[in-house]
């Protein structure tokens, strides 16, 4: 591997390589694709914040809406901590595990390492769905549907746009992944990896807020 | 071979990012634990324990942003940092405005919507 350094540059192997766009950057081994990705993660992070607006109001939404119970059941109901917190920690370690994707990304050659982490971490979204609809569908079997009160509405305007996130990042997992079989790593491919990884870390920056907002504030 | 044969530089920069992901796992670990470690075993004040959720939940923000999503004070990555604190900005104006009118409209006509 050769590193760029500029003539005149005398510091040039003890500064970090250029930053072309937040998150993590894939360094000078994978310039092919760097120009494009430097438009398509910050436009991405654009896409991120705007999606975080949505997530906020609709916090603020449930909150104000936390005393529209309207007689039917409230927080403590229908919360559990158990399942809330398995579903925290089932999301949290697949935000680990996409950061050792990125990593293998970008220092490996190989594919293996990139698919098994990537493999693990669908595994572990897929298992945050499954909880998170076995949740669902106990509170709906308890009288708590959405049209049953203000608070329900809330409820399930939020919760769920997070599933729905989770489930559209996980297609978007399984066509990266067949991307990779069929084309291997080409640049949009890596860029495609990158952008996925920021939409789930920020998911579960997304989770933080409801498991403490939501979970844990309503059934104390 | 599987490794990518990684200049001097290079190997010390994927130390350094793998020692970040840990870390950031570790500490959001910590961070969620302490909470529901709280709420599960304890009888701690309401008020007290709402703090606690707040500030670990809070602390655990930045913690993702800083160690997963590899937002930093650097100088390089300032713009982003910029879109990052706009977005805060718009949406404290949003969410507090949206709080601040509706717990007071309860306040004056449907006490019964207040916590």
């Amino acid at each position: 591997m050769t590193t760029i350094t500029k003539p005149n540059d005398g510091h040039a192997n003890r500064t970090p390589h250029r930053v072309h766009h937040p998150g993590l950057n894939l360094g000078p081994a994978h310039q092919e694709s760097e120009d494009t990705r430097e438009e398509m993660v910050f436009g991405f992070w654009v896409f991120m914040m705007s999606d975080l607006i949505i997530f906020g109001l609709l916090f603020a939404t449930y909150v104000t809406m936390l005393g529209g119970t309207a007689g039917g059941p409230g927080p403590s109901d229908l919360f559990e901590l158990k399942s809330a917190f398995i579903e925290t920690m089932l999301l949290l370690t697949s935000s680990f595990t996409f950061g050792m994707a990125s990593l293998a990304l970008k220092y490996r050659s190989d594919r293996k390492v990139l698919v098994i982490w990537l493999l693990v971490t669908l595994l572990l979204g897929l298992g945050f769905l499954a909880h998170e609809l076995h949740d669902f569908h106990k509170m709906f079997t308890e009288g708590g549907v959405p049209s049953r009160s203000g608070f329900l509405s809330a409820f399930f305007s939020l919760v769920p746009l997070h599933g729905l996130h989770v489930i559209g990042a996980c297609i978007w997992l399984i066509a990266l992944l067949g991307q990779i079989a069929v084309h291997g790593l080409d640049p949009p491919t890596k860029t495609g990896l990158m952008r996925l990884a920021i939409l789930w870390h920020f998911l579960d920056v997304v989770w933080i807020g409801i498991f403490s907002l939501v979970y844990l504030g309503g059934i104390v | 071979m599987s490794h990518r044969q990684l200049s001097e530089q290079e190997a010390r920069e994927k130390s350094s990012e793998l020692r970040s992901y840990l870390w950031g796992f570790g500490l959001a670990l910590i961070l969620t634990l302490i909470p529901f470690g709280l709420a599960a075993y304890t009888q701690m004040a309401a008020g007290t324990l709402y703090l606690v959720i707040a500030g670990c939940a809070v602390i655990q923000i930045v913690v993702h942003f800083r160690f997963f999503l590899h937002i930093t004070l650097a100088r390089n990555k300032r713009e982003d940092l910029q879109l990052i604190l706009f977005t805060v900005l718009i949406l404290a104006i949003m969410v507090g405005g949206t709080l601040w009118i509706l717990f007071n409209l309860y306040y004056r006509m449907m006490p019964d919507m207040l916590p």
